[in-house]
């Protein structure tokens, strides 16, 4: 049967050494040398525009500000939580520490690699259900960003009509609705939000093709709206697209969209765009180890740590003042607790 | 006798490793194309594969592809094609994930009721593309690719926390709940190199009862009869249509079967993480073995060694995405190979029959001489 079976039953005969026996010499942090970080990638990996390469993007500022040396890891399609375990486990065995988890499907494994590596950090972005010592969770407040997108769609609309386009139906995706409809119904009770979500899962194109989102955009167009809300990775610049191209406003997320370059084309369209700083996170937790003082429990990113927030790089919003003022006061009052934001829509 | 079965073996074994080497040799191909070294992410993966957590995991998944490619191959056997196996695997692991996290019996019983769940969900799933064939003529192919697509949404709403979904506090994933410890099939503690599912040895016997009844029993007789040729077999007084719709029930009871490793002995909950595109695999699993109980074993085998043993590639800097590029490979190959095989066989046996019919009355003592 083939080379590749014949040397697999070549090599059975060679068990009883796990891979984590390798480098276990430099597992502690405190070995001379450069620190070495590594983040393990969600589904989708590096490429996904999106959170996976904003997690990058911490990393290679921490390669090159701290000088740190970086390892990603990426998974496979339909692992398990062992296949996670194991890939946790050789990237902690490697001497890397912080070995950070990107997405809450790594908390299971986490949890379990954590208590075999009580000097490593490991840093488990958006859960906070699994916890320890040496567990650092970083949370973002997406639903008071998006609170603050809602407020700027219902003063920008004209129609009383806004869309929030979901990329997958997930939790996650329904906190980025759940703000984003209270902070339209707060401003203007009136006004009518359509949502709708591309794909639910385990399909996750909803987040990666754009043809999806542009679709989606072009229906909420139809039914008068002139604001849309993309909370869709890679997707959601098919609903940038369509917005722009039929003179409506839209709104993006993740990263400064009005400053991406595949996204120039339309960038006077696009309003302003509700910001989750991963890469911050990212770089916060890795630097904190190199400091001596590593991040433990929950770390959360809200609006007053300026974690999530709306970006302002369109002159076409900063000129807007009352849309300016009315996003500053609801800011204000979310940081002062007078305004809760709903989670769950 | 010897001889024949001599040569329908080397006949069956030549598809399988034709395209076995011929995806070989393209990747390395491919590899040379992009510029890297050839050689050595396959002596990577040859290394990865002699760690004892490797060689748990590549167990691990063997088993549940093995499931998932029977199921399969129950359908082939038929002339079936049961592209609704992925969706059968993810609606019975989370019915039957969710039973299991709302019943509380007894250890063993408690298992069974879970397997069984599991089971009559994935056959009642896949039994209603069988209905479908046998009552209005619709295409299984088409039937349960839509099957699989009204899956996805169907456990979407399932698992929404306002239905019977469960949203764990603080985490942003949706579960069914953990089922209790008395549900948790027992598995074999190999130390530092984690746990072998106990649910492997059931997949395992499952082939040897496969095995017997596909090729010891009267209905197994009548599977393959329907199989090779639905008039002749109806002619012969089997009756087709019972065939198609039991033969669906099978493959999708198997099917269901293949969530169970990872359920019964590690996720205990059906959550948005739990694994999938197993039944796609399989797909390509079932026809490298050529749907029989010990191929699929090696083919099983072998993809689970190519997605395990390269699974930490791309931390040494080679794209993993060669493993996919192998697999995807071999499925041409497969098919291309076999049907080569397949007209060299028939020359073959043509030639043999004319050459045994210009010997003559010569052909028995020769016959003889050779056995």
């Amino acid at each position: 049967m083939g080379i590749a079976s014949a040397a697999l039953a070549l090599s059975a005969t060679a068990c009883g050494k796990s891979s984590n026996d390798t480098g276990s010499s430099s597992s502690s942090s405190s070995a001379s040398g450069a620190l070495k970080a590594a983040i393990a990638y969600d589904i989708g990996g590096r490429g996904d525009q999106s959170f996976n390469d904003a997690a990058y993007a911490g990393l290679k500022k921490a390669e090159d500000e701290l000088g740190v040396k970086g390892a990603e890891a990426e998974p496979s399609q339909g692992e398990s939580d062992a296949d996670k375990v194991a890939r946790l486990t050789s990237l902690a065995r490697a001497g890397n520490n912080p070995v950070i988890g990107v997405g809450f499907s790594y908390a299971p494994a986490i949890e379990k690699v954590a208590k075999s590596f009580p000097k490593t950090t490991f840093g488990l972005i958006d859960d906070t259900s699994k916890t320890g010592p040496n567990i650092a969770n970083l949370v973002f407040n997406e639903e008071q960003g998006s609170y603050l997108a809602g407020v700027a769609a219902a003063k920008a609309s004209k129609t009383g009509t806004v869309g929030f386009i979901g990329g997958v139906e997930v939790p996650l995706i329904k906190k980025f609705e759940a703000g984003f409809t209270q902070g339209v119904k707060d401003t203007n009770p009136k006004a009518k939000v359509l949502t709708q979500y591309l794909t639910q899962p385990p399909n996750f194109d909803g987040f990666s093709k754009p043809d999806l989102g542009k679709a989606a955009a072009e229906g909420q167009l139809d039914k008068g709206a002139d604001v849309i809300y993309a909370a869709a990775g890679l997707a959601g610049a098919g609903a940038i697209e369509a917005t722009a191209t039929a003179g409506k406003w839209a709104i993006g997320v993740d990263s400064d969209q009005y400053k991406q370059a595949g996204l120039a084309a339309y960038k006077d369209h696009i309003l302003t765009s509700v910001t989750k700083d991963v890469s911050g996170s990212v770089y916060n937790v890795i630097k904190s180890v190199k400091d001596g003082k590593p991040q433990t429990g929950e770390i959360r990113y809200g609006l007053a740590t300026n974690g999530v927030g709306l970006a302002d790089s369109n002159p076409a919003y900063t000129k807007m003042t009352d849309l300016i003022a009315a996003v500053d006061k609801a800011k204000k009052e979310i940081v002062d607790g007078k305004i809760t934001v709903k989670t769950a829509p | 006798m010897m001889k024949i079965d001599k040569d329908k073996l080397i006949i069956g074994a030549a598809g399988p490793v034709l395209a076995l080497v011929t995806s070989f040799v393209l990747t390395v191909l491919v590899l040379l194309a992009t510029g890297l070294d050839p050689i050595e992410p396959i002596r990577l993966m040859i290394e990865n594969a002699g760690y004892s957590d490797v060689q748990v995991l590549i167990v691990n998944y063997t088993a549940i592809l093995y499931l998932a490619a029977l199921a399969v191959s129950i359908g082939f056997r038929m002339n079936l094609f049961n592209i609704g196996v992925e969706g059968q695997y993810r609606l019975a692991a989370m019915v039957s994930a969710l039973v299991g996290a709302a019943v509380d019996l007894p250890g063993p019983l408690h298992i069974l009721v879970i397997v069984l769940v599991a089971v009559a969900t994935g056959a009642l799933w896949a039994g209603i593309a069988g209905i479908l064939k046998t009552t209005r003529g619709v295409s299984e192919v088409v039937s349960t690719i839509m099957l699989n697509a009204i899956t996805t949404s169907l456990v979407a709403w399932l698992i929404l926390p306002k239905n019977f979904g469960v949203q764990p506090a603080g985490s942003n994933d949706l579960t069914t709940g953990q089922i209790p410890e008395s549900g948790w099939f027992p598995g074999i503690d190999m130390g530092e190199g984690g746990q072998i599912y106990g649910f492997t040895f059931v997949a395992l016997a499952l082939g040897v009862v496969y095995w017997f009844v596909i090729n010891r029993t009267r209905f197994g007789f009548d599977l393959r009869a329907t199989g090779e040729s639905e008039s002749a077999a109806q002619a012969s007084g089997v009756d087709a249509k019972k065939m198609i719709i039991t033969a669906m029930l099978i493959s999708g009871g198997l099917a269901g079967l293949a969530g169970m490793p990872i359920l019964l002995g590690e996720s205990h909950t059906y959550s948005l993480a739990f694994p999938v595109g197993v039944g796609f695999t399989a797909i390509t699993v079932a026809l490298l073995g050529r749907n029989h109980p010990v191929g699929i074993l090696f083919a099983a085998l072998l993809f689970a060694f190519l997605e395990k043993a390269s699974s930490s590639l791309d931390i040494a800097g080679y794209p993993k995405e060669i493993t996919q590029i192998m697999q995807g490979i071999i499925v041409i190959a497969v098919v291309v190979s076999y049907e080569l095989v397949r007209r060299y066989g028939l020359r073959r046996q043509q030639q043999k029959v004319g050459e045994e019919l210009a010997a003559g009355g010569a052909i028995k003592t020769d016959k003889e001489v050779t056995a």
